[in-house]
């Protein structure tokens, strides 16, 4: 299975570093990686593998989000289920 | 893999444009609670609802955080309590109503429905008991949800019942006129009601229900109206498709939540309601996906065309995304739960009898009006008569939910997602010796279809 982190803020050196030591903290393996910067603001879309996760699912979307929080980023891990039923039929 | 335009729409839509799952709503059966000790049948009830609604609420704040959608309400609906009334007396059934708000705080879902009575065509001892005792019952509880269907295509009209609802919903009123008549914002008058509804305050779990089951709303005004506005200029023809690939992609939502739900509780999926329901948030209305479409304001000539237009595009898209379509799935239209029918009702672009023709396009009724606190209830009857004989005739849900509150002009405020709505006026002439004709409006032709 697999989730999508979903990361908004205002660019910074070491973003992806940042959510990059977040996912390894809790086993999720990273995937894929789409990155822009517009008008100062940093948008990244990254899939990551959650079937090693080492702790609850809850759990990671709590810590990234908690975590995205102290760097002001707006950090949203979503199961990638809702993307499969509203994109494709 | 995924596309990223997808993810982001997906995500704009929730954190932008107000996508939400409205409520998952479990229905309980209380058949087997019966018992003709009082006492006994509400400690029954309370324990019903406590074993099979233990773990709705962690349920669904478990699914909200994986898929990250918000899931606004988690409720229960309840086997309407008339038919479990009828050795009650009027204080026994007050008695349930507030077993059942116990049980809703105990559990801590915002609303529980089903403190109701089916008297389409003629009352029981139970339905008179529970009627009876909704005025008390709304004053002295705060989650109680209460719903009376007075008709229906295939009975017609119970107009002593239509009557009887005009001074229940005058007496609610007044008993709650401290607190801007809340009572009346929790009891709904219908025709035609859906058993397997999810929203409130018209829930129940109807007599062919499962003994326990899963229904899901959905909502998304805003998400709409941001797909007509991206639109730009065109044709109707396309404005309708966009509607319905929107509406697609909610429901879709929906049934995904519906599913897991239904699994992580071990309890069956009922159905989706594919319903637009608004609430009083900026950019979560439905007036405003009509003025999106080009109408100054909502409720001006062209308005009842809008939203013939927006309900039949949201069923065809929502249809299809579900296994189980169900409830009401249409476009609410409550005035003090949508920021811009609450603005087009303070400019008197939108009036009463605009309301009642819109109805007829869409699901639901007159629905969370305020009207002058001193209307008469023969009054209140006859606009539920005219309202409920749209359903009768169209064979379609209707429903009336008025509060009769303040003067012209005042606003009145509920708190929450009940919202505030300017108080609107209504005729002055009386249709007092029609209502008090009572008996009951036979069956239109269209009742008789076998």
């Amino acid at each position: 299975m697999k989730a999508v982190v979903s990361v908004i803020g205002r660019d910074s050196v070491g973003i992806i570093a940042k959510v990059s030591a977040g996912c390894a903290d809790f086993g999720a393996n990273i995937l894929d990686i789409s990155q822009t910067v517009l008008d100062e603001y940093f948008t990244m879309i990254m899939i990551v593998d959650i079937d090693k996760l080492n702790r609850p699912f809850n759990e990671f979307v709590d810590y990234m989000s908690v975590r995205g929080k102290t760097d002001g980023l707006d950090i949203h891990v979503m199961h990638e289920d809702i993307f499969n039923s509203m994109h494709r039929i | 893999m995924f596309d990223t335009k997808d993810i982001i729409e997906t995500i704009s839509m929730i954190r932008e444009e107000c996508l939400d799952i409205r409520t998952i709503t479990m229905g309980i059966s209380l058949y087997d609670c019966q018992s003709e000790n009082p006492e006994r049948l509400c400690s029954r009830i309370y324990d019903r609802i406590m074993s099979r609604a233990a773990k709705l609420v962690k349920t669904g704040e478990d699914i909200e955080k994986k898929y990250g959608i918000p899931i606004i309400n988690k409720r229960v609906s309840v086997t309407p309590i008339a038919l479990m009334a009828g050795g009650l007396s009027v204080d026994d059934a007050v008695k349930v109503a507030k077993t059942l708000d116990r049980a809703a705080h105990e559990l801590g879902i915002n609303f529980i429905g089903g403190f109701s009575a089916l008297v389409q065509k003629g009352f029981t001892n139970g339905s008179r008991a529970v009627i009876d005792a909704i005025p008390q019952a709304l004053a002295e509880t705060e989650r109680v949800c209460s719903s009376v269907n007075v008709a229906s295509t295939k009975a017609g009209i119970n107009m002593d019942a239509v009557a009887q609802m005009g001074r229940i919903i005058r007496q609610t009123a007044d008993i709650t006129a401290d607190r801007d008549a809340i009572g009346c914002a929790k009891l709904v008058v219908f025709a035609n009601v859906p058993e397997d509804n999810p929203f409130m305050a018209g829930a129940f779990h109807g007599v062919g229900e499962p003994e326990t089951v899963i229904n899901v709303g959905v909502s998304g005004p805003g998400v709409v109206a941001s797909a007509i506005r991206r639109k730009g200029d065109c044709n109707l023809t396309e404005v309708a498709e966009t509607i319905k690939r929107t509406a697609f992609k909610i429901t879709r939502v929906g049934q995904l939540v519906a599913k897991e739900a239904s699994e992580r509780l071990g309890v069956p999926f009922g159905i989706v309601d594919l319903s637009l329901a608004p609430t009083p948030a900026v950019g979560d209305s439905v007036a405003y996906i009509l003025e999106s479409m080009g109408l100054e304001k909502c409720g001006c000539h062209g308005t009842t065309a809008a939203l013939a237009m927006l309900n039949d595009a949201v069923k065809k898209g929502g249809v299809m995304a579900s296994s189980h379509v169900g409830g009401l799935s249409g476009a609410f239209i409550p005035v003090s739960e949508d920021a811009g029918m609450i603005e087009a009702a303070k400019c008197g672009a939108l009036s009463l009898d605009k309301l009642e023709a819109m109805t007829a396009v869409c699901s639901v009724g007159l629905d969370m009006i305020a009207i002058p606190g001193d209307t008469p209830a023969e009054v209140i009857s006859g606009i539920i008569a005219d309202e409920i004989s749209i359903g009768v005739v169209n064979t379609k849900t209707t429903a009336v939910r008025l509060i009769p509150a303040g003067k012209v002009g005042d606003m009145v405020s509920f708190g929450g997602l009940l919202g505030e709505a300017p108080v609107i006026p209504v005729s002055n002439y009386s249709p007092a010796k029609f209502i008090g004709r009572g008996g009951r409006i036979p069956a239109p032709l269209q009742s008789l279809k076998n």
